[in-house]
């Protein structure tokens, strides 16, 4: 596929991730911020916020899987999640943080449970998408260095 | 513009987020700021060249200290030791507290932001921090620079005014004068500007 095609589907990929509200203007900022010096700085992100999802969702499993719920370690955990969330533009994650937290302030277990499965949900569906991204980026990225040689 | 476009400034970045810490550094570096990233208060004050029990540094003077920081920007929310701590530690120091402080927060709480600017932060952002705030760091950094240039020059003519008011009649003093109140009403400004605040 060629460089123009490849960056076609990014782009149409990209703008239906914006109009479905999986993301929000921040991820515009995130492109913003990626040029020649920095190439990789969007895929570092996405990569990062991934990572720490991932563990933050596990530890959160594991505290509402007790029998006495610590609620404040959840707390913190779920404010830690809607804060990178939104740090790089993951709108739908960020809105289901928000209502986690508030089942969180009132104590209500059964809420929490439901509300962390929306949060999985949201996440992974966005997961798989940023799956499609990040192989793209890096196909137009070695292109590009390709194209120098 | 002249000189101060070309002088590069260095930011002490301090967050307890990974991700977070790779933005703000992303964001300064493009903004042409030096930048050095901690990820808490207490490292912050160790790069500062403080002792968190400390109220003064060590060293004989400020020049014989580690690298120096034009200005901290620093999260509200972090463990140990908040960012609101990390400001009063800055700013009870002698040696520190006139390196300006910009405080970050998730939250929009009007409380909190009230502490911050009475403790002497600078300004307060709202995360997620925008490509646009950062232009409002150099006006900071650039006060803060005039304000040490005034002192040096207090020190040198040898005279014992306090800098905030002159009765003198040279033209260096008027000057001087005009600088500080210009300097006073805009640091009430801004004290007072951030985001949506109706603050007395």
């Amino acid at each position: 596929m060629s460089l123009m095609a490849l960056r076609e589907q990014l782009n149409v990929l990209v703008n239906s991730m914006f109009l479905e509200g999986l993301l929000d203007q921040q991820f515009r900022q995130l492109q913003m911020l990626q040029d020649a010096s920095s190439p990789g700085f969007v895929a570092e992100v996405i990569t990062l916020f991934c990572e720490d999802s991932e563990r933050m969702l596990t530890e959160l499993t594991k505290l509402l899987d007790q029998a006495v719920v610590d609620y404040q370690k959840v707390d913190a955990y779920v404010h830690q999640l809607k804060g990178s969330s939104s740090s790089v533009g993951a709108q739908n994650v960020k809105l289901a943080c928000i209502q986690f937290k508030q089942f969180c302030e009132e104590n209500n277990k059964e809420g929490c449970l439901s509300a962390l499965n929306m949060v999985k949900h949201q996440y992974y569906s966005l997961r798989s998408k940023f799956d499609t991204m990040l192989q793209l980026e890096q196909r137009i990225q070695a292109y590009g260095s390709e194209q120098q040689n | 513009m002249a000189v101060d476009a070309e002088a590069q400034f260095h930011v002490l970045a301090v967050d307890d987020s990974l991700l977070d810490r790779k933005l703000i550094e992303r964001l300064l570096k493009t903004s042409s700021f030096q930048v050095t990233t901690v990820d808490s208060g207490s490292k912050a004050l160790e790069v500062l060249g403080l002792k968190e029990d400390q109220t003064s540094t060590p060293a004989l003077s400020p020049e014989h200290n580690e690298i120096e920081v034009n200005l901290v920007i620093t999260d509200y929310c972090m463990p140990g030791m908040t960012g609101y701590d990390l400001l009063k530690k800055i700013k009870e120091s002698s040696s520190l507290k006139d390196i300006p402080v910009v405080i970050m927060s998730s939250e929009n709480v009007p409380s909190r932001i009230n502490r911050c600017l009475e403790e002497g932060a600078e300004e307060f952002f709202l995360k997620p921090v925008q490509l646009s705030d950062m232009r409002r760091l150099r006006p900071h950094i650039l006060k803060g620079k005039h304000k040490e240039q005034q002192l040096h020059q207090e020190e040198n003519s040898n005279t014992n005014h306090i800098i905030i008011s002159s009765s003198n009649n040279n033209n260096m003093s008027n000057k001087r004068k005009a600088m500080d109140e210009e300097v006073l009403s805009e640091r009430t400004r801004l004290r007072f500007s951030s985001s949506s605040l109706n603050v007395i």
